[in-house]
């Protein structure tokens, strides 16, 4: 079987070759962004706490994801029905988590979307930003420096999960 | 933009699957209840601007900033 590859133009990695597989299908976009319905995930670099969730369409559309639980170790909320019904989740395992990341100068000032978090659906690779009626978790959470301290330092020493 | 005037009590249907109830009317405060199919999203106007105003500004990120994280630095 010839894997769906495709030469996309990206926002830090240049041109590159992704394979379409892997990509993930959002059906109705990102909230600013619903045009964009097919991204992949890549690598920055060593850092094995950020990644790039890139538009497969527009290279400029390219967002800085983290794992929230790295964050928030107690991060926990209800998916909606309306999210269920469009991922076709049927149990938590299913899913990923990702927030997305709005980078600041100087970096400790960087924060991170708890409100909206990314749900990728591993099974059927569909995935929504889903925005949740719960006022305990931030737009713009701050990522503390001893948090950001620590994800370096375990990406530095090259410890994984 | 079709403008109804509604009392406390009163509905709108909105196709054949959603119905909008006002609750109450309290001073500057319009309390209203919503019937939708599951799989309708229903979020706050405000809510979804400021999802939509973080996002376009999340995408802001330059290079420097991006070969930083790359470096760890």
């Amino acid at each position: 079987m010839t894997q769906p590859l495709k030469e996309i133009a990206t926002k830090f990695h240049g041109k590159i070759e992704v394979d379409l597989s892997k990509a993930w299908h959002f059906p109705k976009g990102l909230p600013g962004f619903e045009e964009e319905e097919e991204f992949v995930i890549l690598p920055i670099g060593e850092n094995q706490e950020f990644q790039v969730l890139q538009s497969t369409k527009e290279a400029g559309v390219a967002f800085v994801v983290a794992n929230p639980y790295k964050i928030v170790e107690e991060y926990d909320f209800k998916i909606d029905d309306p999210t269920i019904d469009l991922l076709k989740v049927k149990s938590p395992e299913e899913l990923m988590v990702l927030g997305i990341v709005f980078i600041k100068e100087p970096f400790e000032e960087s924060t991170i979307n708890l409100q909206a978090p990314l749900l990728f659906q591993t099974n059927n690779r569909k995935a929504k930003q889903m925005v949740l009626n719960d006022k305990r978790y931030l737009i713009k959470h701050p990522i503390d420096e001893k948090k950001l301290d620590e994800m370096k330092e375990k990406t530095t020493s090259g410890k994984s999960e | 933009m079709l403008v109804l005037s509604r009392k406390a009590g009163d509905t709108i249907k909105i196709a054949d699957n959603i119905e909008v109830k006002i609750l109450e009317v309290k001073g500057d405060t319009v309390r209203v209840g919503i019937e939708a199919p599951k799989s309708v999203d229903i979020v706050r106007g405000e809510l979804i601007q400021s999802i939509k105003d973080t996002n376009a500004e999340s995408l802001s990120l330059d290079i420097d900033w991006y070969k930083n994280l790359k470096d760890n630095k």
